[in-house]
């Protein structure tokens, strides 16, 4: 029960920097996707079903917020979340790389599914351009942002994990 | 016994019930036309907390404010005077061509004036947190008159449109949304161009314009373009920026070139909506 709050609050948390301390922040009119950092790092850290939960609850938070269509980031977050559920196995605590590699490629997909989906769509060809000055560039902020944030959601889950097991050998 | 049965799921038809729930909600919204109930909910429960951190951001803003430099002050004030010297000699002039204009108005019998639109001012308190969308919540809504297309201004620019209304909080799409297209009108010439917002033009500041027709009018760079008179959902005479590039298309017909925009758009804090939507102010007419 603790770890769902906990976690809540991480999701909520991180919405609203993104949403009013990140604008300020931006490079360029680029800001980073803390929702994709959220989301990618519960799927490799507690497995496919915590990832594809956080990402239902990040994608539909931004849904609610401002997307066009609801339920459409919900899908697309929580296909993110369960895809990075899979690396759970080959995941270490004290390995950097899986996890920047990860996010990377879940925030570059996250680009090219709305670009299909928003742009292309309605007929807007420009995908080099959009490549080399939105999701590139978002990319690259959000592994800077990644070194902090994750080390951040990797200490809670590390606290949790350790009192859970704790209070679980007491009723043993 | 119950949770037990919930833990033993497989992690894959998890999965089937998010994706078909995620789905759900896409068809509901798409048939109820972006009413679903859900997104109420966000207005009582995020947009709160959203609007103390951007409270808390404005705080901070005049906190430095108020630290500025003497020397900048002296600057800044010599730099105002002059700026109201400019005012007062532009003022007696237009107010010259004001006189002029009622008299004609009144030869026309036009008694309409565009001028002073009662509005409402709001305080931006959170932006799309994607890097492809332009549109910002507003912390004012129905409750406050605010209406679905009604007109948004910053200072005496034009930033938007309100695309949606919640009792106290509306979303404004912005100008420079890829998706905006906004009917302008050169002040000086009364030529139409459409204003298409444009992604791969927002680190640039600009914003493109087209389809100004390629007639005699010459267009400088500098001109000032307004919201047109043909637009059916942005209010008439608005200012939307300065010509700052105008070329002749390749088919010879039209003319397209870019605007730099009149407002800020990467300092926006304060709006203001105007109450009355066009749609109201010509069927009210009828």
């Amino acid at each position: 029960m603790k770890r769902k709050i906990i976690t809540g609050i991480i999701i909520v948390l991180c919405f609203l920097l993104q949403t009013t301390v990140f604008d300020a922040l931006s490079f360029s009119h680029i800001k980073p996707n803390l929702l994709i950092i959220v989301t990618a790092s519960f799927g490799f850290m507690r497995g496919k079903k915590s990832g594809m939960f956080v990402g239902f609850i990040c994608g539909l938070l931004s849904d609610m917020a401002f997307g066009n269509i609801l339920g459409f980031d919900g899908i697309i977050f929580t296909l993110i979340g369960y895809g990075n559920g899979f690396f759970h196995r080959i995941f270490f605590d004290d390995d950097i790389k899986l996890p920047l590699a990860l996010i990377g490629i879940s925030d570059f997909l996250y680009g090219v599914v709305v670009y299909l989906t928003a742009f292309l769509l309605q007929g807007d060809f420009r995908f080099p351009y959009y490549l080399l000055h939105v999701i590139l560039p978002e990319l690259v902020y959000t592994i800077v942002i990644t070194l902090v944030l994750y080390q951040i959601i990797l200490y809670i889950n590390k606290k949790l994990t350790k009192e859970e097991q704790r209070s679980a050998s007491k009723f043993v | 016994m119950k949770i037990r049965n919930l833990n033993s799921i497989k992690s894959k038809h998890w999965l089937l019930i998010l994706l078909a729930v995620g789905v759900l909600l896409v068809g509901i919204d798409s048939l109820t036309d972006g009413k679903t109930p859900i997104r109420y909910l966000t207005s009582y429960t995020i947009v709160p907390l959203q609007k103390g951190i951007s409270n808390v951001g404005a705080w901070m803003n005049d906190f430095s404010d108020s630290y500025k430099t003497l020397a900048e002050m002296k600057e800044q004030n010599k730099e105002l005077e002059n700026r109201v010297n400019e005012l007062t000699t532009e003022n007696i002039r237009l107010n010259q061509n004001q006189f002029e204009l009622e008299r004609l108005r009144d030869l026309y019998k036009l008694d309409e004036d565009y001028s002073d639109y009662e509005k409402v001012g709001a305080r931006v308190i959170a932006n799309n947190g994607s890097n492809w969308f332009s549109d910002f919540l507003i912390d004012k809504g129905s409750k406050d008159g605010i209406k679905k297309n009604a007109t948004v201004l910053a200072g005496a620019g034009l930033v938007g449109i309100v695309t949606e209304v919640n009792s106290h909080t509306a979303i404004v799409r912005s100008i420079i949304d890829d998706a905006s297209n906004v009917s302008g009108m050169i002040l000086s010439t009364s030529d139409t161009c459409v204003v298409r917002g444009d992604l791969t033009e927002l680190s640039n500041g600009k914003i493109p314009f087209e389809k100004l027709a390629n007639n005699d009018n010459v267009v400088e760079v500098g001109e000032q373009i307004v919201t047109s008179h043909i637009s059916p959902s942005f209010l008439q005479g608005i200012l939307i920026g300065y010509v700052s590039e105008v070329n002749v298309d390749a088919n010879k017909l039209t003319r397209s070139g870019y605007i730099t925009p009149a407002v800020d758009f990467s300092k926006l804090q304060e709006v203001l909506v105007i109450t009355t939507t066009k749609e109201e102010l010509t069927q009210s007419k009828e």
